[in-house]
């Protein structure tokens, strides 16, 4: 499902004294299949940006296609719970949504909404928890009981539990330590192979943006100020320090390399391209004392 | 949803009002409430109106907020005003009347008291929040109990409950917020079906509410302690109310608007 916003404004509030403008003329395209990531300063208005992605907001004037629905600002909410059931949002901190006194039950809450019956959805909820990566003896427990990082996998598999097809990830990784961030990374990955999801990242590592999208859409004070391929966006370090981002690790090592007199033809995104970049320029002799040094 | 209700919130701003101790504003609004039971005619009624209006005219806040202030009770305030006027007592020159149902000069006249009134403390009271900080109040609040220490009421704790209170009111809304948001996208709709479907979707949000509150009051309380926190007794204060000559001023107007009221009154 592509995703495209059409001269999208959004203000809360309209109308009152504590009316903000938060979305002004957004115009783009989230391709199907796509990894998108949503990049920008805090208060740029990415998470505005991302209630519309399901329909949660509405626009003020414009419209949000979603695959096959149209949202004006007139559009009824009868028509929307579908949609939803097509985009799964995993919020910021998911773990503070779980409430059913079971892990399978609450993965199962999803689907049930949507007309799923208990059996069916149980079952999916056994699937779902293999697919990120716990084990089938927590089904039972309370989510309560779980530690942090398993609670946010449960509530994870509950979105999952839906089968959507345009998976939308705020900040999925954020007060997770190094290993567990790197393996819902790695999860959120292989998932959008393995069930064709289109992936709209939201985030401010821009590691994982380098190391995982394919697209990028770069806000700044509630508009879209550029989109591109990573390679795109990341060859301007002074231009994304003006828009308080970052370059991530190792592109942000080429361009100190560079300053030492080193050539990059195209800036190295993730670790394995840096790497390649920088033995194809060492002397070949170099290569030989570094083999041997490593023995 | 929430964000329509303007009572009680802080409007920030540079004015006498603003600046007045928020002990003097609290307890002049109460005072208020009070006199305006003296009034019992038109001339009381106007001079409170023309009190009110000037406090709100110095405070320099908009008169749209107070309209909105008065505007989600109105529905209760017409139906006691009607209540009043339908079945009070007779008397003065009868217009209609049908059974019980009687309307007459009085009952008009009460009713529009009736109507000033709730208007009036209504505005005064939304003057009131919308000078001060919440934090300011609670001080006052503090301050002003303090003399039930005497019976052991426990001052330093509600003043510190109620700061805490306030101060997570904003938080909680944003978590609601968020939670309902989360579960919407799950597939929940909230306030929608007959009573029975709409109370049970309004289980996903009180559960992770109260889960998240009882972790919050942990976590907070441990901060506390490791900062120090050993109760009320003793502590020095970070906040001090001053007493300045406006809020001298503004009681010594307040005592005047009262005898005026009292000589007014028929």
């Amino acid at each position: 499902m592509a995703i495209t916003f059409k001269q999208v404004d959004f203000t809360y509030q309209p109308g009152t004294p504590f009316e903000t403008k938060a979305l002004t003329d957004i115009n783009v395209t989230i391709p199907t299949g796509s990894y998108t990531a949503l990049i920008g300063h805090t208060g740029s208005g990415k998470s505005t940006l991302l209630q519309h992605l399901n329909a949660l907001l509405k626009p003020t004037s414009g419209t949000v296609t979603i695959g096959e629905w149209v949202i004006t600002p007139t559009t009824s909410n009868k028509d929307l719970k579908r949609l939803r059931q097509h985009v799964g949002i995993v919020f910021q901190f998911p773990e503070s949504q779980l409430f059913e006194e079971t892990v399978a039950k609450d993965i199962a809450f999803g689907p049930q909404n949507f007309g799923a019956s208990e059996a069916d959805a149980l079952k999916t909820a056994a699937e779902m928890l293999a697919l990120v990566g716990l084990d089938e003896s927590l089904l039972t427990r309370s989510p309560f009981d779980l530690s942090g990082g398993q609670m946010r996998r449960v509530a994870i598999a509950g979105v999952l539990a839906m089968q959507p097809q345009v998976l939308v990830l705020d900040e999925p990784t954020a007060g997770l330590d190094p290993q567990g961030r790197l393996d819902m990374m790695e999860m959120f990955a292989r998932l959008r192979h393995e069930r064709d999801l289109t992936v709209v990242l939201v985030t401010h590592q821009m590691d994982d943006v380098a190391n995982y999208a394919d697209n990028i859409i770069v806000m700044d004070r509630g508009q879209i100020v550029k989109t591109g391929t990573p390679r795109e966006i990341f060859k301007d370090p002074a231009w994304l320090t003006a828009h308080q981002l970052g370059l991530p690790k190792t592109t942000a090592f080429a361009h100190t390399l560079q300053k030492q007199g080193w050539q990059f033809d195209e800036w190295p995104l993730t670790e394995d391209e840096l790497a390649a970049a920088i033995v194809q320029q060492l002397p070949p002799n170099a290569m030989g004392e570094v083999a041997a040094h490593d023995e | 949803m929430m964000n329509k209700l303007i009572f009680g919130r802080y409007i920030p701003g540079d004015s006498v009002v603003h600046h007045m101790d928020p002990r003097a504003k609290l307890l002049l609004s109460f005072c208020f409430i009070g006199i305006i039971f003296i009034a019992n005619n038109w001339a009381t009624y106007a001079l409170l109106f023309a009190f009110t209006l000037a406090a709100i005219y110095l405070s320099g806040v908009k008169w749209s907020f107070f309209i909105n202030g008065v505007k989600p009770l109105i529905w209760l305030i017409l139906f006691t005003v009607i209540l009043q006027v339908l079945f009070s007592a007779s008397g003065g020159h009868v217009y209609f009347q049908w059974g019980i149902i009687t309307i007459s000069q009085l009952g008009l006249i009460n009713g529009v008291y009736i109507f000033c009134r709730f208007v009036l403390i209504i505005f005064m009271s939304t003057l009131l929040t919308l000078t001060t900080p919440p934090l300011e109040l609670s001080d006052a609040i503090e301050y002003i109990l303090m003399p039930l220490r005497a019976v052991r009421f426990p001052v330093y704790e509600v003043a510190l409950m109620l700061s805490i209170a306030l101060r997570f009111v904003p938080t909680l809304m944003d978590e609601t917020e968020k939670i309902m948001n989360a579960q919407r996208a799950r597939g929940v709709d909230f306030g929608e079906g007959n009573i029975f479907q709409q109370m049970r979707a309004v289980v996903p949000l009180l559960i992770p509410l109260f889960v998240s509150s009882f972790n919050r009051a942990e976590d907070l309380a441990t901060a506390m302690e490791a900062r120090g926190y050993q109760g009320g007794e003793g502590r020095s204060k970070y906040r001090i109310l001053k007493w300045h000559q406006r809020d001298t001023w503004a009681t010594g107007c307040f005592a005047i608007l009262t005898v005026a009221l009292i000589f007014l009154r028929a």
